[in-house]
């Protein structure tokens, strides 16, 4: 049993109450004394070349304060890419300069190439609107196949062939893989695309910067999930100010999903106008501007080709992917779909030889970087969208095949052929799990049923594992990381015992002032209610590097925990001496140093007080005060993992897709708060239906985003979703974290897509559309229909 | 400029707008209320739900002119008159029906009025009256969940978990 509040409790959160009460402080509800607004003037087309920007009319409106183009920021610095990937032939990718302004060229619509600072927020829109750009339209570069193909026309002019790198993963390996090919009794192959989406946290992006003309210091308030890279981006690569001179707070952030980890120009932008009006300068996305200027997910091209025998037994997978990159390299643009997408091809599989291929493309559309899951949904989509296809193609039972190829229990630790060690699992019971709470046995019956009223029904599975806890940094820099992916707690133990705890994890939705003091709760045995949890801003906490890639529990967690053990260890030596005996026969527990055999001990609080009133105190050897910190590196990634079914409904009169039902068993390691655990499911596994059922990110051959808004972007809604069964009582504990956490935060809408995937086609062949063997997400009725009446 | 007057979570304000001032903008940043939030230019997220005269209204697309002198409540008046949380924000905590926070307050101003049109409303009923709120977050579950428990029905059995 948990304790009361500690690990393991459904404890309720703690910061719902100034949500629920319209206290939450998110930074469009900031406003600065004095502060001016901008807007920004966005490209229109896709693709063209500034001749020249007339700034005089916009200038002489009433209310404008400044108006900044591109050139204004030519001397700066570029955002840069936090990866450099190697091509197959050993040359580094090709990064081009992104500035913080469009300059020379504009290459997506939504690309900003002039601000406008006024009086009023209107005053801004309106002077915007005034600004005359001469811009020479080129040919939009959109089609990723063509753009590989395009010898003349570049969305980057120095950037041939409009291709950032050729990816082998494992290059080595590629002979073995296409030989074994040749040698099986039996190949798949499926052609398919990982649809592009938008992330759309419910929050717009917004930033404000201020700037202290007497110290000159900048303050740059603003919706990040990394308020210290952020801070590093800006400072070093980007504005070539020195860290210190600069804060970033990240206050309330209202969901990020990945969109937020990136810096963007708009930051360094107002950090800039505000240092040059010496006032700050708030800007704040409408809706329109983040379908345009965010950075979008997935938008994969790929051929995956599974080779078998006739049982079933995988021999070799290879694939070859185009991954769009957009217009500008965002910083995580080049790790998503190479070492976050081709490392996770083995699956939870034992397939002996695999071979990935992934060029990244150049075009005139938004960048493209890390969404939820951030290159494993994608790696998982190939995977189990090729394994469903090969069970139909063998008339083979796909749980069966699943089973068949498992990595077993006792193979831990297990090195894949793509490079990673798996420290622990047991698919089979995540899988056994879900045959049980998904009543797979009882499917025949509802499809009886469901015929009965004129609909189909299919079931579609997916097994699924993914690397997050990211990262270890030596291994993530031998591969071409340009950070460190550690993270960094701070406990303070007050005089008076209550306890602050400064996190580099951020929080934009995840629970972590709740949890974080469950973790610190349960270890020092003091209650939650006196520990605060302190998270994004750069003046208050050590370092950190941020949420994402289900990294906060299991590597901020480990850093907590460590920042905890030291507090204990030398509370020990501050107990050994007021008690006078061996800090060796010193014990804690429940929040009591004490001496075990005899009545000694000295409350936790007490050796706090002591540790500020230092009268009774070993002062020759031990310094003053409670707080420690820690810097947490995990020794390897985490591997969650889990097996999840869906029931779909198709109405074959008109190609609609209900979800009937959705079930997820899954392997978290540890859980530290199962009420939070099953809401960040539910989200993920909304995601992934969004993604099979409704959501796509399109642009026509112009280049023109014809989902800009939530009238032709199809998020998912209330009515739009079941139900979900979710259960994590299968776990493996990570072995190499202090809290045996592996993480949950990317699970559902890694796992999720597939699932549906494959229970419609299910549906469809079992309704007798036996020439239905793939339809590319997401599966509107419109391609619903026209697959079973093509 | 013009002079407008209403009620705001129960006390009399006033303030000078223009034609085109929002009920949003009025809100957020001439009454300084900001928990009715902003997520979209189309009318179509329903962050910004508040009650003109008890009834459910997206504040983005509402003329601050246009409910003049009309009683409006925002996220702000919902808790009890001692401070507490009400009912149903009491049952979003329970239930888990937030995470970022920043569909919330919509959500359960929305909610709000579809409980007082119909008191026991089905799952169902539930979603389809939900249906102008996007939440990106929670995957609707725990908020469909926290409704059906404000209105005092078991929730126990809508989901295995
Ligand atoms: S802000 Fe009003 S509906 Fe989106
Ligand atoms: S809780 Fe984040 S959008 Fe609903």
């Amino acid at each position: 049993m948990p304790k009361d509040g500690g690990i393991g409790a459904s404890t309720k959160r703690r910061e719902d109450i100034r949500f629920l009460t319209g206290k939450g402080r998110y930074t469009a509800d900031i406003n600065l004394r004095g502060q001016a607004y901008a807007c920004f003037a966005r490209s229109q087309v896709a693709h063209g070349r500034i001749n020249g920007i007339d700034t005089a009319a916009a200038k002489a409106l009433p209310g404008v304060l400044a108006v900044m183009t591109g050139a204004d920021f030519a001397a700066m610095g570029g955002n840069p890419a936090g990866w450099l990937v190697q091509s197959r032939g050993g040359e580094t990718m090709k990064e081009p300069k992104r500035p913080v302004l469009a300059h020379g060229k504009v290459r997506h619509v939504g690309d900003a190439y002039a601000v406008v600072v006024a009086e009023t927020l209107e005053q801004a829109r309106d002077a915007a609107a005034a600004i005359e750009a001469d811009i020479t339209e080129l040919p939009a570069i959109v089609n990723m196949a063509q753009a590989v193909a395009d010898a003349t026309n570049r969305v980057h002019d120095e950037i041939e062939n409009n291709v950032c790198f050729d990816w082998g993963w494992i290059e080595d390996n590629r002979a073995a893989v296409d030989a074994a090919f040749k040698a099986a009794p039996h190949v798949t192959t499926l052609k398919l695309v990982n649809n592009r989406l938008v992330p759309n946290a419910m929050e717009p992006r917004a930033s404000i910067g201020d700037y202290d003309s007497g110290t000159g210091d900048y303050k740059l308030y603003t919706t990040s999930q990394n308020p210290h890279l952020t801070r590093l981006l800006i400072a070093a690569f980007v504005m070539g100010i020195p860290e210190n001179k600069l804060t970033v707070i990240s206050p309330d952030v209202g969901g990020g999903f990945g969109s937020k980890i990136y810096h963007y120009g708009e930051e360094a932008a107002v950090l800039a106008a505000a240092k040059a009006l010496n006032r700050p300068v708030k800007w704040v996305a409408d809706r329109s501007e983040s379908f345009m200027s965010d950075a979008h997910g997935r938008d994969h091209e790929t051929t995956i080709q599974l080779a078998t025998d006739l049982q079933g037994n995988f021999l070799a997978l290879r694939t070859e992917t185009l991954a769009n990159v957009g217009a500008y390299l965002s910083n995580f643009a080049t790790v998503t779909p190479t070492f976050l997408h081709g490392t996770l091809m083995a699956g939870p599989y034992k397939t002996p030889l695999i071979y990935v291929n992934v060029k990244a493309v150049f075009t005139n559309t938004a960048p493209v970087d890390a969404y939820r899951g951030a290159g494993r949904p994608e790696a998982t989509y190939s995977l189990e969208r090729v394994i469903d296809k090969m069970c139909r193609e063998l008339k083979l039972d796909p749980v069966a095949v699943r089973r068949l190829n498992f990595i077993a229990p006792d193979q831990f630790p297990y090195t894949t052929p793509v490079g990673l060690v798996y420290d622990t699992g047991n698919y089979g019971a995540t899988l056994a799990r879900l045959v049980q709470i998904g009543d797979l046995k009882g499917f025949e019956a509802r499809r009886a049923a469901s015929a009965r009223r004129g609909k189909l029904r299919g079931l579609g599975l997916s097994t699924w594992i993914e690397a997050c806890g990211i990262a270890p940094s030596a291994l993530v820099g031998a591969l071409g990381a340009r950070v460190g992916l550690f993270d960094v707690a701070t406990v303070r133990v007050n005089a008076t015992g209550n306890i602050s705890v400064m996190v580099g994890a951020h929080s934009h939705g995840q629970g972590h002032e709740t949890v974080f003091a469950q973790i610190v709760s349960d270890r020092l045995g003091v209650p939650a209610s006196s520990i605060d949890i302190v998270h994004g801003d750069t003046s208050k906490i050590p370092f950190g590097m941020g949420s994402y890639g289900s990294r906060s529990l299991a590597v901020c967690g480990s850093a907590i925990v460590k920042a905890v053990d030291k507090v204990i260890a030398k509370g020990k030596k501050i107990a050994a001496h007021m008690l006078e005996v061996a800090e060796a026969d010193i014990a804690f527990e429940d929040g009591m140093f004490s001496v075990p055999g005899s009545n000694k001990a000295k409350t936790f609080g007490e050796i706090a007080f002591s540790a500020y009133v230092p009268h009774n105190y070993p002062l020759e050897t031990l310094e003053p005060g409670l707080e420690e910190t820690a810097f947490y590196d995990p020794a390897n990634f985490t591997y969650p993992a889990g097996a999840y079914a869906c029931e779909v409904e198709v109405d074959p009169d008109t190609g609609r897709v209900e979800v009937a039902s959705f079930a997820c068993a899954d392997d978290f390691g540890n859980v530290m708060n199962p009420m939070i655990v099953n809401g960040q499911v539910h989200g993920g596994v909304a995601q992934g239906i969004g993604q099979a059922l409704l959501e796509a990110a399109v642009y026509d051959g112009n280049g023109q985003l014809l989902t800009g808004s939530y009238m032709d972007y199809a998020m998912p809604r209330a009515d739009d979703l079941p139900m979900f069964t979710v259960d994590h009582s299968c776990n493996t504990p990570c072995t190499h974290n202090p809290l045996g956490a592996k993480g949950c935060g990317e699970a559902g809408a890694i796992g999720s897509p597939p699932a549906v995937v494959n229970a419609v086609i299910d549906a469809l062949q079992r309704g007798g559309h036996s020439n239905v063997t793939h339809i590319d997400m997401p599966l509107t009725p419109a391609r619903v229909w026209a697959a079973i009446n093509g | 400029m013009t002079k407008v007057t209403m009620t705001v979570n129960g006390k009399p304000v006033s303030g000078e707008v223009e034609g085109r001032t929002l009920l949003a903008s009025f809100l957020r940043d001439g009454l300084g209320l900001t928990g009715t939030h902003i997520g979209c230019d189309t009318s179509q997220c329903g962050a910004c739900v508040v009650h003109v005269d008890g009834v459910a209204v997206k504040s983005c697309t509402t003329l601050a002119l246009d409910v003049a002198d009309r009683a409006i409540t925002t996220i702000e008046g919902m808790a009890n008159a001692d401070g507490s949380l009400s009912v149903l924000q009491q049952a979003f905590q329970d239930n888990h029906g937030l995470q970022c926070g920043f569909c919330t307050p919509g959500m359960v101003m929305t909610a709000a009025a579809l409980l007082a049109d119909n008191p026991k409303p089905t799952e169902a009923e539930v979603r389809a009256g939900l249906e102008g709120n996007i939440c990106r977050c929670t995957g609707y579950h725990n908020i469909v969940k926290a409704v059906l428990a404000a209105s005092g029905q078991d929730v126990a059995a809508v989901a295995a978990e």
